[in-house]
Formats: C-alpha cells, structure tokens, sequence
C-alpha cells in the first residue's frame, strides 16, 4: 500500500482516475487478490456496518456496565435540536448506534478500529441515503478509506494505546473525511485537503475511556468525530484547502501520540477516567461487572 | 505489508480492535503452536492489557483464539464459560514483560498432551498482531500467512529439503526466517506461506529425522 498520501493522489491525478481506483488497483497487486474478491469483501464489511447501524437505533443495546447505550434512539426521536431533519442528524445517529453496539459486545467492523467503528459508517451509508448514492460507489468509497487508513497506519498509529483517541476517533474523521469528499464528486486532491482538514481538528485529542472500557467518552467522541469530517467535507468541497500536507498532518499526530504521557493513552491513568467521577463510576460498574 | 481490508475490518465482536479482536487472533496462533485447543493455559498480561483488558473483554477473547473461535464469532462473550466445558483450565497473571514491549501484549504458555510452548506477542493496532517469541527464539509473525514453524537440528540442507517439500506441493513462500540461539544450536525456522500448507505437508516435514517437531499456524488476519 502507499507511504505517502501524495504519492496515491499524484498517481490518481496522473492516470485520471479516483483514488478508490489507484487503492483497489494496488491491494490487488500487493495481496495477489482479484478486484472483485476484495469487493466482495468491502461489500461484507459495508452489510456488517448496516446492520449494526439498524441494531444500535432501536435502543435495546446496553454495554456490560451499564454506561452506555440507548442514546441513539433517544435521538432518532429528538427534533428539538438545531439539526433535526438534516442529514448531520441522522449521520450523528448512526454514529452512536453503531458504537453502542460495539460496546456491546454486538458485532462491527473495526474501520480503522472498534474504539472509531462509528465514524465512517455513520458518515458513508448517511451521506448515501442522503443522496441517493448506489452501494458500489459506497464500496469505493471504503476503499479510498481503506488507502487512506494504511497510509495513517504506515506514518503515525491506529492505536489508542500508542497515540490517545486522535489514533482513533481522529484517524476515522479523516479517513471518513477523504472518502466521502471523493463519494460526493471531489478530486483526489480535494480528499487529501478533507483528511487533512479533519484530522487537524484531533490532534493532540487523548484516549482516557472512563475505567479504561470502550464506552465512555468513545460512544460520543464517534458522533462528534463524524461532525468533523462533515465539516471537513464541507469545506474540501468548496476547494479549501489546508497549508499543511495531509502527510504532515498524520505524521505530527503519530509524534504527538509518541511524546504523549501513557495516562492519556487507553490506561484510564487520566482525563476523563481520572475526574472524580470517572473514577467513582470505574469503581461502581467494574465491581458490577466483576460480580455478574 | 497492510492491507485495506486489515484497515477496513476486521468484521469483529466489539468492543475493541486490539484488546478484543487482535486478543482473539494471538489466542488462534497460540493454539497453533500446540495444535489444537490447550489443555492448559497461562496468560500472562503486560502493560495495557493487563491494566484495562477485563473490561475490554481481552480475557474473553485471548480464550476464544484458544478454542479456535475467530473475531467475529458472537460466542467469544461466553468463552470462559465454553472454556470450562471443552476441558481447557486457564489462569490469568500480571506482569511486565519489557519496557520495550508494546503496551498490548500477552506472554502465553500453552499446553496439550505432551506439546508445551511459550509465545509473546502483541496486538498493535486495529486487530494485527505481531509474535515476536516462540520458545525463547526471535520471530515476527503477523498472521497474515499460513505459516509453518519448525525447530529442528542445525543440519545443512535442511532449508533446501523442507522448501522442496512445499514447491513440490505448488506452495509459494512469501517469507522464510531461521534462528538459533547458537551455532551447532538448534534451528528455528518459521515460513510464511501463501498457500494454504495441509496438515500433510506439516506430517512430511515431521517425518524427516532432523525435525524435532514443526506446527502449522493458520492465517488469522488479512482479507
């Protein structure tokens, strides 16, 4: 797969097609796989992120603890909010029904992780409702964040216990970002500013998950992490464009994720775990969890 | 090298990549090393999954991969339970394995019948892993190949017989590594593979008489 960003967008440019193409392209190459097998395999992983889309809004999900669950369908209902009726809102939705599912034990497709399993099905399979998009160019789209997801993989990290939530939550904006931003018609480069534009809003964000559970604040940083890249697409879209390369971008957040102290990086050593009630709750619901 | 679909996927139980799915996935090739579900089982936790993996169910998982169940298999939530049932008696321990280790590993001491082995590895993200012991020798096996791990006596030519083995049964290799802890040593070789080595290919390679024992270990990650 590609080291760098502008090394897949550069040969997308130079061949004239979408970075989804240069992706599928190059897997096929590197694994030995045929198109259509991968394909075949995205399309899996786009049914999986669907069903846990529909299982997470009927509410009936709750983590082991106890300290999540419901909140999607409490949503579905809301039209008090400033969003009700968009698109955005039904992206927020699905965001937390499928990370509510995940901390359910129920079953997701870690995209690039479990701990940001909502971000990119939220914003894909809304953004294709929305719009009207066929499922094939959603599987594209998948493939764009898979390129994207390796590339963050190669330079930075995907994981909260080397680089805190901007490894995660912050990771699956920006591959959410690029990919949707080339599903809705933009170019190649206008992907790599989303990325790029997303991700700069997560540096330095902490993984501090209370009683180190994948719950709490992961539920809620999945459906803000998909309101950034919406507003990452946004601006992309309008040809905005953001001075530094995306590639720099991703590698400041793998070196801010290597000086990062452990506390801040899945240990429940600090943040949020750490407040007084972060850790009250820890106490509470791990003992609970220890006697069911 | 990684691959779209390590990043889009694994299709998994949640809640979390590395210390559910990649957990799942060093208990498959840990039963590998024994072949087939361990007797006993000692799992020895260091730095983040010792400090947060029962809530992230990491003692579920590592006990699935044990079992044989992959990451997607809803019955990792029950595993302790199913474990009690098919006869594998597990004990988990705290430990710090190295300062230099990845905050997510696992030291696995397995057992079954009369094969024993010792494995390190760690979950580095997005459900990969990597084992970086077996035995006390250096690997660095991904489990995005089938691969065939030998320990056999430092003869030479025996690179040459075992991968004739595998040409001859159209098996390509992607990788191949040998180590010892000394000359005249034993040799420790692990080759991945991109077909799929039967158990019969395992058998030959046993058959010679310079092998003191070879495992296959199944693909656990990739498409």
């Amino acid at each position: 797969m590609y080291k760098a960003l502008a090394e897949a967008i550069s040969d997308a440019e130079a061949r004239g097609v979408t970075l989804s193409e240069v992706a599928l392209d190059l897997e096929s190459r590197d694994q030995g796989r045929s198109i259509d097998e991968i394909r075949g395999s995205l399309r899996r992983a786009l049914d999986v992120m669907r069903g846990a889309v529909e299982a997470g809004m009927t509410g009936a999900m709750r983590s082991h603890s106890g300290l999540v669950g419901g909140d999607a369908a409490k949503l579905v209902h809301s039209k008090a909010g400033p969003l009700a009726a968009t698109p955005f809102h039904d992206i927020l939705i699905r965001a937390l029904a499928v990370q509510e599912v995940n901390s359910a034990m129920g079953v997701i497709v870690a995209a690039p992780t479990a701990g940001g399993a909502g971000v990119l099905p939220a914003v894909l399979t809304g953004l294709a409702k929305a719009r009207g998009i066929p499922d094939e160019h959603v599987i594209d789209a998948l493939a764009a964040a898979g390129l994207i997801g390796a590339v963050i993989a190669e330079r930075a990290s995907l994981s909260g216990a080397e680089g805190g939530c901007q490894a995660e939550t912050g990771a699956a904006a920006g591959m959410a970002a690029g990919a949707a931003t080339e599903m809705l018609g933009g170019t190649p480069r206008q992907a790599g500013h989303a990325t790029a534009l997303a991700m700069q809003s997560t540096l330095g964000l902490i993984c501090d998950p209370i009683g180190g559970l994948v719950e709490l604040p992961c539920v809620f940083r999945n459906a803000t992490g998909s309101a950034i890249a919406l507003a990452a697409i946004e601006m992309a879209l309008a040809g905005i464009e953001f001075a530094i390369p995306v590639d720099e971008v991703i590698d400041v957040m793998g070196q801010i994720g290597r000086e990062m102290d452990v506390r801040y990086k899945e240990t429940a050593g600090g943040g949020l775990a750490a407040t007084p009630t972060g850790r009250h709750l820890a106490k509470e619901r791990l003992y609970q969890l220890k006697r069911a | 090298m990684v691959s779209l679909l390590d990043i889009i996927g694994p299709v998994m139980v949640g809640p979390s990549s590395s210390h559910t799915a990649g957990a799942c996935r060093l208990g498959l090739l840990a039963r590998g090393l024994v072949g087939g579900t361990p007797q006993t089982a000692l799992l020895e936790l260091h730095g983040s999954f010792a400090r947060t993996g029962e809530g992230h169910g990491t003692d579920k998982a590592l006990v699935a991969g044990l079992l044989g169940f992959r990451p997607d298999d809803e019955r990792i939530r029950t595993a302790l339970e199913i474990a009690d049932g098919e006869g594998l008696e597990y004990h988990f321990e705290k430990t710090t394995i190295g300062e230099e280790s990845h905050p997510n590993t696992v030291r696995m001491t397995v057992a079954r019948g009369p094969r024993r082995s010792v494995m390190i590895g760690s979950s580095i993200g997005a459900g990969r892993v990597l084992v970086t012991e077996i035995d006390g020798y250096p690997v660095d096996i991904t489990g995005n190949f089938y691969s065939i791990v030998i320990l056999a006596e430092d003869i030479k030519g025996s690179i040459a017989r075992v991968t004739r083995i595998l040409s001859d049964r159209d098996i390509n290799i992607a990788t191949l590594k040998l180590t010892r802890k000394q000359r005249g040593g034993d040799a420790f070789i692990v080759i991945e593979c991109d077909d799929n080595p039967g158990e019969d290919v395992r058998d030959e390679i046993r058959a010679l008489a310079w092998v003191r024992w070879a495992m296959r270990l199944d693909k656990v990650s990739g498409g």
